[in-house]
């Protein structure tokens, strides 16, 4: 049986996700989201994981959050009200969601994982030292890799969303204008 | 006393939360919020199974694919602030319609 923290946690981080997905306004979306980011780095702490779980809170918490906040400031407020929502569509979601989880967790159920692995309270924990070793001789081409990939990716961003020049920014803000006075 | 299993069946549950934001929702920052959900769930069932073996690469690939995350997070609103200038609007199925 699970112990009260497992539970606890578990309905804190289903529960913000699914309020993450259904929030009225999107602002309170994306702190849901920070909110569920927490929960899982509390089961990576659960898992005696540290460094993983001190990754994700600077990570997800604080460097995904903000993004998505920001983003979510920039995106004009009117645009995310017009999504138009299938009462259908919602429906069948909900049915794939529930099948999935049903089936899934039928197989699990079943699955004898539990006879392969004993409690996570008796056997040792891994060590984190093992992976900053790993990380330094095995892995090190991996981590470079995904330097350069971050770095990639930082870049790709900032010149996607970077503006144009002066004249079309005031291009720009005329376009939105005559599109304000269409709507209005 | 929690074990592995329970673990995977939380996994299970993100996963299926995520599908069921993915399929429903139309709004393309949602739809990033779902990908990370299900992106987290993968994470957890990584560490989950390092912690259950006992093996440490587990955790070494959880943080590859953490930073990973951040990095497609960053270029996924870097697209969606490119379609909102393009078409003042977020909506994928507006976008659809509007391709051209």
């Amino acid at each position: 049986m699970a112990d009260p923290v497992f539970i606890a946690a578990a309905v804190l981080t289903v529960g913000t996700a699914i309020i993450a997905l259904e929030a009225r306004e999107l602002i309170y979306g994306a702190i849901s989201l920070a909110i569920s980011m927490l929960g899982i780095a509390g089961f990576f702490l659960l898992l005696d994981a540290p460094f993983v779980a001190m990754f994700q809170i600077a990570v997800y918490v604080g460097a995904v959050a903000v993004l998505i906040i920001f983003t979510v400031m920039l995106v004009r407020t009117q645009a995310l009200f017009t999504t138009k929502e299938d009462k259908k569509r919602k429906g069948a979601g909900i049915a794939l969601m529930l099948i999935i989880m049903s089936s899934l967790g039928a197989l699990l159920l079943t699955s004898g994982l539990n006879g392969q692995f004993g409690d996570f309270n008796t056997s040792p924990a891994v060590d984190f030292t093992e992976i900053g070793e790993m990380m330094l001789t095995y892995y090190a081409p991996a981590l470079i890799i995904l330097g350069l990939t971050l770095a990639g990716s930082v870049i790709a961003a900032l010149a996607l969303a970077r503006r144009e020049s002066i004249s079309g920014e005031e291009e720009e803000q005329e376009e939105e204008r005559r599109h304000h006075e269409r709507t209005t | 006393m929690s074990e592995l299993l329970d673990f995977v069946i939380l996994s299970m549950v993100l996963v299926a939360v995520g599908i069921y934001g993915l399929v429903v929702k139309r709004n393309a920052i949602r739809m990033l919020f779902s990908i990370e959900i299900i992106a987290n769930a993968a994470n957890l069932l990584l560490v989950a199974f390092s912690r259950g073996l006992p093996n440490a690469q587990g955790q070494v690939v959880a943080l590859f694919s953490i930073a990973i995350a951040a990095a497609e997070v960053a270029v996924g609103l870097g697209l969606i602030i490119v379609a909102y200038r393009l078409y003042k609007e977020i909506d994928v199925a507006e976008l659809r319609s509007m391709r051209g």
